[in-house]
This record gives C-alpha cells, structure tokens and sequence, in this order.
C-alpha cells in the first residue's frame, strides 16, 4: 500500500447534510421507478384478419384484462378488419394454405370453397359456445381494453371512421403502437 | 361440501368456454367487497388451471377451492382486498 494516500478526509469529501440530502433524492427515485411497475401492461399488434387469426389477439387482450394489465391492440392491414362492424361478423377461413384441412389444397382452390371452410368453422364455433368475434371486442372494451384502429389502413382501405364499434381510438399510428410496446411488459405481433 | 367459507354470489358460466370463465370471474369479483367469496360454476375443464393461474397471477383475489364435479368445476374466489 503506498505511504502517500491520505488517511484524513479531504475538502472535497461530501458533508453530511450533502450526504442526507442525496439519500433523500435516491429514494424518491426508487419509489417513482417502483410505482411505475405497478402497473402490468400488455401491446398486441393485430395483421391478421382470417377468421382463426382474429381469436388469438381477443382472446389474450380480455384475458390480460382480466389479469389488470392496460391493454393496447393496434390493429393493421387485415387485422383492421377484426374492427370493422359490418366485416367482423363476415371473417373468412382460408381453405388453402393449411395441410391441416381435410380437402387437398387442389380441391381447396376450387371457388367457393372458402365459403364452405368458413361455415364449417362457424358452426363449430356456435356448437361449442365459444364466444363470437362481436362478443370478445365488447367484452374486451367494457373491461377497458384499447382498440386503436391504424389511421394508415383505414385510408388505404378506404373505411369510414363510423365503420368501427364503438370505443375504438382512431387517429393512432405506428409510433403511438411503438410507445405502447416499449412501455409493455408483454409485446405481442399476430 | 365442507365449506369454511360463506358464499356471496354464484356465478354460473356453464357452457362457455375460454376465455369467458376467466374474464367473467373477473367482473363478478369486481362487484364484490373484500373479504366476500364469489362461487363459479363452469363445465369448461379448462376452467381449473385457467382461473387458478389468474388467481395466482392477480392481486386481490385468492383462490380457496376448487371442486371437479361429475359435470361441474366449482371454483371459489376470495376479493382480499
């Protein structure tokens, strides 16, 4: 150890009332940053707007309501759809592109197969009382969920604000769905 | 049944499936005040771990039983605070 460091403190060490003061500042910091984790967040950004897509992203934004998350689900392109009053209760299941369908993708294609699917899919949905698209958004909105409806698309689509229920937010963009993401807990793209 | 516990209200979301069970659980523990227990009557099998796992995951709400019937989950749900 060297001889020359100095044993007794010097001028610049800080006083005790310096010392006080930046322990109070400190803890004020914690408790802000603690208060802040308080609140659980959630952002789902919805693409999809096929009748199976449109489940998933409801589905998880009820749920985390229910968990008291504040939940935001940015909906774009197809997923605007999910939205769309009228459109909602006329979302198609796709019979091509799914290995999982009982009909060849060549028999699939032929028209008015979509249809076929969809109808398939809808009685399913009605016999095993799962919740309707219609029912998810209400459901979701009384529990205070927030539906943004991308301002973009809605031109590009050519909609009209009315079009969507009641309660959506429109005027948003990406960096309004950007802002949500990095303030969230859980980020989600479907 | 031995209940160690006064029932306040009884849900009953027979028939329904995810993620209804949860979600209105959710509601009905919202009209309650703390303390009170909140009775759910579900046939989704689903229901056990799911309002378990929101149980777990949410203040002020505990779950003090459970029950698998022969048709009926039955759940009990405590506001706590």
């Amino acid at each position: 150890m060297s001889t020359d460091t100095p044993d007794a403190p010097t001028d610049e060490a800080p006083s005790r009332a310096e010392l006080a003061a930046r322990v109070d500042e400190l803890e004020e910091a914690l408790a802000a940053a603690t208060d802040e984790d308080d609140d659980k967040k959630m952002s789902i950004i919805a693409t999809k707007g096929t009748l199976d897509m449109a489940y998933p992203p409801l589905i998880l934004a009820s749920t985390a309501a229910a968990f008291d998350y504040e939940v935001t689900v940015f909906h774009t392109f197809w997923g605007l759809d999910i939205l769309h009053e009228e459109r909602s209760k006329d979302l198609k299941l796709s019979s091509v592109g799914n290995p999982n369908m009982p009909v060849p993708n060549a028999v699939a294609a032929l028209p008015g197969m979509d249809r076929v699917t969809t109808k398939m899919m809808e009685r399913r949905i009605e016999d095993n009382d799962t919740a309707s698209i219609k029912e998810l958004i209400e459901t979701s909105l009384e529990m205070g969920v927030e539906f943004q409806a991308c301002q973009m698309t809605i031109d590009l689509m050519d909609y009209d604000e009315d079009d969507f229920y009641d309660g959506v937010t429109t005027g948003v963009g990406a960096a309004t769905a950007l802002q949500d993401m990095a303030d969230a807990d859980i980020q989600l793209l479907v | 049944m031995s209940a160690e516990f006064d029932i306040t209200e009884t849900l009953d979301v027979k028939g329904a499936s995810c993620p209804m069970p949860v979600v209105k659980t959710k509601s009905a523990i919202d009209d309650l005040v703390e303390g009170e227990v909140l009775e759910v009557l579900a046939t989704d099998p689903g229901s056990m771990s799911d309002i378990d796992g929101w149980a777990s995951g949410t203040e002020g709400v505990e779950l003090v039983d459970q029950e698998e019937g022969d048709d009926v989950y039955r759940h009990y749900v405590r506001k706590t605070e």
